[in-house]
């Protein structure tokens, strides 16, 4: 029978030759991934529940990354990821990221695919709705409550019902003002925040093969946005590159058969699309930033595991490159190691970190800061009614903070430009 | 479980996120703790625009003053409820104020598993447009045999949703339930 690359994997961790969307199926799971505000619970309840026959069922496939509030003096915040650490301890878990130590690496769904976990036709679960990032390895990656995970902890398994598959293609080459973001958004606006619920959302085309890792997992990052159990770009010869040193495991590369059969299919031409933001309330809330161009702004955000990779910071620096910003703007790298590389990496002979403070950007320690808000002393969080530009992935009202601010979501590109006018524009104008 | 469930209900509009249901900075309480995890029912829907909060009117608060439980036991929604993030706490918190089902056009995925699996709220389901007939405050009545809404003002009944496949996860109260009745752990 003919089957999509999601419906594979699913077969192949349940044991079975095919499924069928619709279907109920036990899965086994390759990696369990948690981090501060969703390990305790889920820690909690697997101890509650299992009783005295409380086991991990893998340690080596339980990938705890700290990674929420880390940056704060909030005492409920500090005492989760004690709890964490204590329990690295007393299991003595091999995939503890701590806080403090060289081993932390902030942003978990980046952290994943820089420590190897994001593994090509493998299952892997997580208690974060972002966890369907590791998609764009070709993997089958959803995100889960903490109840559902306790049960992973102790039995390695997870009920879920096959989704059916959508499937976007993207054709021609990506204009240099365009970024992966400016796709997901278009993609939002056309299908809302309920078109992909319980689906699965399967990205291809030439344009997305053209993609590098950071830039696919823009991608799929933000199918949850869509309400979608996952996002999947298969794997291709980018990701065994990328994978390279990183992994000693077993991956199985796998495609959508080409009679496969999907709920819908979609086609975009990327040099017919053109720099978009998502405007406050809702990441499906699509305008052209040529429409809105000129809305003023208060402050301007570069971070989070949607918009704080490498890649999202060089094009930033090639906006901001020998310019000012004009109001405050915050750059968060997602993990440890991109923040390394800014130091290290250059664009046309100037490091990347030196572009971005001479132009005067604040730059945070890793972690997801305000991208969710946080508690109250979060850096970059929202205040008051401010007009934020951000290239994280929700702009739900008091996401960033502050219940009275409003939040544009828009590509790292949109974001510099804007922060260099202080007003929504457009980064063709800094690209001539 | 229990077949009848009445109570006054709190209608909210479509969308309505996991940070309205319980804001970000307040994930950080024990959810153990009994007097801690008192505060996610005290901050329950604390999020919800106040022109939102209990339509038609909008501006009526979910939990008055500094109590942990709200005079509202059951939820009206419309669609994509619970959408967001990945948060149990987001049911939990509701069911800790004291809600004991949402009604809801539809719901985003994880929101909806976390509520039957965790055994936190009954999440139902239906066709009919409730927000349009229904106010908040008003009393209501459900039955689980018969799938069926009836608002004790008006005396009109709405019928609901099927649950299908998970019926036997939420009857048994949860996924942990569940796997123990059927011998998996
Ligand atoms: S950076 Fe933002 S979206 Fe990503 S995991 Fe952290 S809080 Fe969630």
């Amino acid at each position: 029978m003919p089957m999509t690359i999601t419906e594979k994997i699913l077969a192949k961790a349940a044991r079975k030759k095919s499924v069928t969307p619709g279907e109920n199926i036990w899965l086994n799971v390759d990696t369990l991934m948690t981090h501060d505000v969703c390990g305790p619970p889920t820690i909690q309840i697997w101890k509650d529940e299992f009783g005295e026959k409380a086991r991990i069922w893998d340690k080596n496939k339980l990938v705890i990354f700290p990674d929420h509030y880390i940056y704060t003096s909030d005492k409920h915040a500090i005492r989760n990821v004690d709890i964490l650490r204590k329990f690295a301890s007393d299991y003595n878990l091999p995939n503890y990221y701590d806080v403090g130590t060289a081993r932390y690496k902030g942003v978990c769904h980046i952290a994943l695919a820089e420590e190897g976990f994001n593994r090509p036709g493998t299952v892997l679960i997580g208690t974060d709705s972002h966890t369907c990032t590791a998609g764009a390895f070709g993997l089958f990656a959803t995100g889960v409550g903490n109840t559902d995970a306790a049960f992973v902890l102790g039995t390695g398994k997870i009920w879920e019902k096959v989704p059916e598959s959508m499937q976007f293609i993207f054709d021609g080459n990506m204009p240099d003002y365009l970024t992966a973001k400016d796709l997901i958004l278009h993609v939002l606006g056309e299908i809302t925040t309920d078109g992909a619920t319980y689906r699965a959302m399967e990205f291809s085309g030439q344009a997305i093969q053209s993609l590098n890792v950071d830039e696919r997992m823009t991608l799929t990052n933000m199918a949850v946005e869509a309400g979608g159990m996952n996002g999947i770009i298969a794997a291709d010869a980018v990701i065994e590159d990328y994978l390279k040193g990183k992994t000693q495991q077993p991956y199985e590369i796998l495609q959508s058969d080409p009679d496969a059969r999907y709920h819908s299919k979609y086609r975009f031409d990327v040099e017919k699309l053109e720099p978009v933001v998502a405007k406050p309330h809702s990441p499906d809330n699509r305008d052209t930033v040529r429409k809105v161009q000129g809305t003023p702004l208060t402050r301007a955000y570069i971070g989070s595991c949607t918009g704080g990779k490498l890649t999202d910071f060089i094009h930033a620096a090639k906006i901001l490159k020998g310019r000012r910003v004009v109001i405050p703007t915050f750059v968060v790298p997602a993990s440890t190691s991109i923040a390394r590389k800014l130091k290290s990496e250059t664009y046309e002979g100037q490091r990347l970190i030196d572009i971005l403070t001479d132009s005067g950007c604040v730059l945070a320690p890793s972690s997801c800061a305000a991208c969710l808000g946080g508690p109250a002393d979060t850096i970059g969080r929202s205040i008051d009614n401010d007009v934020v530009i951000s290239t994280t992935n929700r702009n739900f009202p008091g996401r960033m903070g502050s219940k009275n601010a409003g939040i544009f979501l828009a590509s790292p590109l949109t974001v510099a430009a804007s922060a260099l006018k202080g007003a929504i524009t457009d980064p063709r104008e800094f690209l001539q | 479980m229990q077949k009848i469930i009445e109570g006054k209900a709190y209608v909210l509009g479509d969308n309505v996120d996991t940070d309205q249901i319980i804001p970000a900075e307040h994930l950080v309480y024990s959810l153990s703790d009994p007097e801690e995890s008192k505060k996610y029912g005290r901050y329950a829907l604390s999020g919800v625009p106040e022109e939102k909060a209990g339509l038609p009117t909008g501006h009526i608060p979910f939990i008055s003053g500094e109590n942990d439980r709200s005079d509202f036991q059951i939820i009206i929604g419309g669609s994509n409820f619970g959408c967001g993030s990945s948060r149990e706490h987001a049911p939990y918190a509701l069911q800790k104020a004291g809600v004991q089902v949402v009604v809801a056009e539809s719901y985003a995925r994880i929101f909806y598993r976390n509520a039957v699996d965790g055994g936190f709220i009954v999440p139902l389901e239906t066709e009919v447009v409730l927000k349009e007939k229904i106010k908040s405050g008003d009393p209501l009545s459900i039955d689980l045999d018969s799938l069926t809404l009836k608002n004790q003002n008006t005396g009109q009944s709405y019928s609901l949703l099927p649950p299908g496949d998970v019926l036997p996860i939420i009857e048994a109260g949860g996924i942990f339930e569940y796997a123990r009745k059927s011998g998996m752990i």
